[in-house]
C-alpha cells in the first residue's frame, strides 16, 4: 500500500523503536504533525522553544544511550535548534534532528521561512541529508540513525521539504543502512594492544585518564576491571564522571582546570598514562608543554582524529573502548606478570600525601550564608548518590562535578564541550521522561536557568517532577570569578539585577517553589522537595555571592601549578 | 610541507562544500582544489593541494577521512606520482612578436588554440613549475589573461586510489582482463 511521506516518517520512527519525539510544529511540518495525530506509538513531547527540544532529546540520549529524536519546522525552527545540535556535537551525543523545509520547487527563492538548514548545520553535525524524493525517505532516515549511533556518535540532521511529506510511495523498512563511505573501526589492532599491555606492565607510576568515550561506548565495567587489575589510580574528565565509581578508593577525582589536586599531580608525575575515550581537551591538559612531562602515553579512541591531535602519544589503539579494554585485560592476564608491587605502593603513598591536602575543603562551619558546596553535598547524601543530575554551565556545574559522587555512568548530564547555558532544565526533561521513577535534579544558576526557563511549562504539561536546585549567587559566578582573578575585580556586566522572584515564577507555571537562605534550612528544604514525588519543586538557594571554585589551574599553567582555596591569591 | 591528496567522494550535492567548509572551519591551508565526476557516475574525484607541518597534514587527512561522503583518500605525496596542471593563457601577439611567442610556446610544448590578429591563446600542461616557467618568460605586459586549472595527480606504477571493493585486472583472476 502506498503511504505519504509523512506517514512513512512516522512508520520509520516506530520501526526504529523511537519512544519520544521532541518537537515544535510549523508550516513545513504540518503533514507530519497530522500523521503524528493519527497514531499513538511515537509519543510527541511539545517543548516551548526548539533549543529545548534538542537539549531534551540530548538528555534522553545521554541518560539512556539511545538516540534522541527531534522534529522542528523550517526557518526559525531550524535555526533555534542549532545551539542544541552544536551542544550534542561537541559532546558526541547521538541525535537525529528532522528539520522541515520549504517545497522543493521553492528552494533557493528566499521563500517564506526558508533557511539553508543543511548549510547552517554542516559544521556542527556528524552528517546531514536532504531528502529529494519520497522514495529515498525511509533509507535516508535509516542511514541517519545508523550514522548518529555508531562509531563516534553525533547529531545527524535530515532536511525534508514539505512536498516530500505529501508524495506517496510504498513503504518497506530498509534492512541494511550501511554506507560504503562510512565504516567505523571498532576492533583494536591486536599487535598494538599487546604493545600497550607490555608498556603498562613496566609502569612504576601508572595513571588511567578516562573520558566520555567510556560512557558513550558503555565500557564502564571493562574500565573498572582493568583499573582494579592494574591497581592504578583512575581519574575521569568532566564528561567521564561515573565511568569509574567515584567512591572507589582507586578514584582520585576529576582532573583538569577544576579537578582535584591529587588527580592533577598524579597526571604530572605518572610514568605511564593510559587515556581511554578522552580527547585531551585544553581544559584538561592546561599548558601542553608542561603536560605529563614524565609519561609514556597510550591512547584508546574510536576516532582516529582524536589521536595525536593535541598531544603526541606513543601507542595509539583505534577502536571501541569496550572491545579494546577487554582485549587489553586479556593480554595483561595472559602475560602472567603483574605491575611492580613495591613501586605501586610507593606511588599510592605519594598520592595519599596529595589527598591529604583536602583540596575540596570549604567553610563548612558557616551558619550565616549558604555555601553552594554544602547544598550539593547534602543533595548527594540525601539521594544516596543515586539521582540523575543535569547541570547548566558555570560555577554550580563545577561544584556539582566535584561534590556529587557518581558511581554509575549516564547519571551526570552536562554540556562540557560547548558549555551551553540553558542546557540543564530541558535536558532534565528528557532524562525524567526516560526514567520516570528516578530522582532527576537540575543543578543550575540564576543566569543559566533563565536561558530556557520557558520549559517549566513543558514540565507542567507532562507532569515531570524534576527538582531544580538553583544556586542563586546573583552573579554570573564563573564570569565574576575570572574577573576577580584576571581583571582586578572589575565586574563588568556579570552582576544580575532585576532577577525574577523564582518562587512566584515556578508557582505561576503551576509548580512548587521554595526559597532557602539559611544553611540550617538546606537539608529540610531538600528533603521536602525530594519527598514530593509527583511535582516539580524549584528550590531557590540564596548562596554566598563571592565563593570561588577551587582548585583552579589558570589558563597556560601546568597540572602542578594549581591554586587551592587555602592559597587564595592567584595569577 | 606541500601535500597533494586524492579523494574519492560521493557525487552528491553538498559533498564539495563539506570539504571546503572543513578547511575554512579548521583553519587549514588550501592551495588548489579540482573536482570532476569519475567513470563511476556516483563518485567524484577531488585533488587537493595543501600545506602544513606533518602534524597538521595528519589531522587534515584524518578529518577528511571522517567526512561521511569521503569514500577513499590517498596522500599522493607519500609515493612517486605524476602531477599535471593545465594553463590557458591569452597573450598579446602582434607583428614581429607573433613568431617569438609561437617559438616559446613550441619550446614548452604548448599549443596555440585560438588566434586573432592581436592575440594568441595558448594551452599548456605540465607540473606547476613548468607552467610558472612559461609565464615567467612572457613579458607581464603581454599577458592578457591567465587561467590555471589547479593540480591533478595520480600515483606512478600500479597503485591506485579506487574504492576498496572495486575489482580490476590487477587484482582479479579474470584471464580476459
Ligand atoms: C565551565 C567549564 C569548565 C570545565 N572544566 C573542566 C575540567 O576542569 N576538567 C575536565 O575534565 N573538563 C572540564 N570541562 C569540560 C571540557 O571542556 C571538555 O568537554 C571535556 O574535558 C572533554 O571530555 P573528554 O576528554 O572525556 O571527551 P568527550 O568530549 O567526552 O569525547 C569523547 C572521546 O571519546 C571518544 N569515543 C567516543 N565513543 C567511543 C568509544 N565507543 N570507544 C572509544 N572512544 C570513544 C571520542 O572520539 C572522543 O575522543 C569544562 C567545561 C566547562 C563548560
Ligand atoms: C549561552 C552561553 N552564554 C554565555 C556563556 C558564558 N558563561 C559561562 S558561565 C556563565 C555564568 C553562569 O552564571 P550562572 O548560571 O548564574 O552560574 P554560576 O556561575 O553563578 O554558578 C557565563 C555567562 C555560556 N557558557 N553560555
Ligand atoms: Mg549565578
Amino acid at each position: 500500500m502506498e503511504l505519504t511521506g509523512a506517514e512513512i516518517f512516522v512508520r520509520c520512527l516506530r520501526d526504529e523503536g523511537v519512544e519520544y519525539l521532541f518537537g515544535y510544529p510549523g508550516g513545513a511540518v504540518l503533514h507530519i504533525y497530522d500523521a503524528l495525530y493519527k497514531q499513538e506509538e511515537v509519543k510527541h513531547i511539545l517543548v516551548r522553544h526548539e533549543q529545548g527540544a534538542t537539549h531534551a532529546a540530548d538528555g534522553y540520549a545521554r541518560s539512556t544511550g539511545k538516540p534522541g529524536v527531534v522534529l522542528v519546522t523550517s526557518g526559525p525552527g531550524a535555526t533555534n535548534a542549532v545551539t542544541g545540535i552544536a551542544t550534542a556535537y561537541m559532546d558526541s551525543v547521538p541525535l537525529v534532528v528532522f528539520t522541515g523545509q520549504v517545497m522543493t520547487h521553492l528552494i533557493g527563492d528566499d521563500a517564506f521561512q526558508e533557511v539553508d538548514a543543511i548549510g547552517i548545520t554542516r559544521p556542527c553535525v556528524k552528517h546531514n541529508f536532504m531528502v529529494k524524493d519520497v522514495r529515498d525517505l525511509a533509507m535516508i532516515m535509516r542511514k541517519a540513525f545508523h550514522v548518529a549511533t555508531t562509531g563516534r556518535p553525533g547529531p545527524v540532521v535530515v532536511d525534508i521539504p514539505k512536498d516530500i511529506t505529501a508524495h506517496k510511495t510504498d513503504y518497506v523498512f530498509p534492512q541494511d543502512p550501511s554506507l560504503r563511505s562510512y565504516r567505523p573501526v571498532t576492533d583494536g589492532d591486536p599487535a598494538v594492544i599487546r604493545k600497550a599491555a607490555e608498556l603498562l606492565l613496566t609502569a612504576k607510576r601508572p595513571m588511567i585518564y578516562a573520558g566520555g568515550g567510556v560512557i558513550l561506548g558503555n565500557a564502564s565495567s571493562e574500565l573498572t576491571e582493568l583499573v582494579r587489575w592494574l591497581g592504578a589510580p583512575c581519574t575521569n574528565t568532566l564528561m567521564g564522571l561515573g565511568a569509574f565509581a567515584a567512591t572507589d578508593p582507586l578514584f582520585v577525582g576529576m582532573l583538569g582546570m577544576h579537578g582535584t589536586y591529587e588527580a592533577n599531580m598524579a597526571m604530572h608525575e605518572c610514568d605511564v598514562l593510559l587515556a581511554v575515550g578522552a580527547r585531551f581537551d585544553d581544559r584538561v591538559t592546561g599548558d601542553l608543554d608542561k603536560f605529563c612531562p614524565n609519561a609514556r602515553i597510550i591512547h584508546i579512541d574510536i576516532d582516529p582524529a582524536s589521536i595525536q591531535k593535541n598531544v603526541a602519544v606513543e601507542i595509539a589503539v583505534i577502536g571501541d573502548a569496550r572491545l579494546v579494554m577487554r582485549e587489553l585485560l586479556a593480554a595483561l592476564t595472559a602475560s602472567g606478570r603483574r605491575l611492580d608491587a613495591p613501586a605501586l605502593k610507593a606511588w599510592w603513598h605519594r598520592i595519599d600525601e596529595w589527598r591529604g591536602r583536602h583540596c575540596l575543603e570549604y567553610d563548612r562551619a558557616n551558619t550565616e550564608v549558604i555555601k553552594p558546596q554544602f547544598v550539593l553535598e547534602t543533595l548527594y547524601r540525601l539521594t544516596k548518590g543515586d539521582a540523575f543530575v543535569t547541570s547548566d554551565v558555570g560555577q554550580h556545574q563545577m561544584w556539582a562535578a566535584q561534590f556529587y559522587k557518581f558511581d554509575r555512568p549516564r547519571r551526570w548530564i552536562n554540556s562540557g564541550g560547548l558549555g551551553t547555558m540553558g542546557f540543564g532544565l530541558p535536558a532534565a526533561i528528557g532524562v525524567q521522561l526516560a526514567h520516570p521513577q528516578d530522582t532527576v535534579a537540575c543543578v543550575t544558576g540564576e543566569a543559566s536557568i533563565q536561558m530556557c526557563i520557558q520549559e517549566l511549562s513543558t514540565c507542567k504539561q507532562y507532569d515531570l517532577p524534576i527538582k531544580i536546585i538553583n544556586l542563586n549567587n546573583r552573579y554570573m559566578g564563573m564570569v565574576r570569578q575570572w574577573q576577580e582573578f584576571f581583571y582586578q575585580s572589575r565586574y563588568s556586566h556579570s552582576y544580575l539585577e532585576a532577577l525574577p522572584d523564582f518562587v512566584k515564577l515556578a508557582e505561576s507555571y503551576g509548580h512548587a517553589g521554595l526559597r532557602v537562605d539559611k544553611p540550617h534550612d538546606v537539608e529540610a528544604a531538600l528533603k521536602e522537595a525530594l519527598g514530593q514525588r509527583d511535582r516539580l519543586v524549584f528550590l531557590d538557594f540564596i548562596t554566598d555571592q563571592t565563593e570561588n571554585v577551587y582548585p583552579m589551574i589558570a589558563a597556560g599553567a601546568g597540572h602542578h601549578e594549581m591554586h587551592l582555596a587555602t592559597d587564595r591569591e592567584l595569577a | 610541507m606541500r601535500h597533494i591528496i586524492s579523494i574519492l567522494l560521493e557525487n552528491e550535492a553538498g559533498a564539495l562544500s563539506r570539504v571546503a567548509g572543513l578547511f575554512s572551519a579548521r583553519g587549514y591551508n588550501i592551495a588548489s582544489l579540482t573536482v570532476a565526476p569519475t567513470e563511476d557516475p556516483s563518485l567524484s574525484r577531488m585533488t587537493l593541494v595543501t600545506s602544513g607541518s606533518e602534524d597538521v597534514v595528519d589531522q587534515i587527512r584524518k578529518q577528511l577521512n571522517k567526512l561521511v561522503d569521503v569514500v577513499k583518500l590517498v596522500d599522493l605525496t607519500e609515493n612517486k606520482r605524476i602531477e599535471r596542471e593545465m594553463l590557458l593563457i591569452k597573450v598579446c601577439a602582434e607583428g614581429g612578436e607573433r613568431d617569438e611567442i609561437k617559438r616559446l610556446s613550441d619550446i614548452f610544448r604548448g599549443r596555440i588554440i585560438d588566434v586573432t590578429e592581436r592575440a594568441y591563446t595558448i594551452e599548456l600542461t605540465g607540473d606547476g613549475s613548468k607552467l610558472d616557467a612559461f609565464i615567467s618568460v612572457i613579458h607581464p605586459r603581454r599577458i592578457l589573461e591567465v587561467v590555471r586549472s589547479g593540480v591533478i595527480g595520480i600515483a606512478r606504477g600500479n597503485a591506485s586510489c579506487v574504492p576498496d571493493d572495486r575489482s580490476s585486472c590487477l587484482n582479479s583472476n579474470d584471464p580476459a582482463a
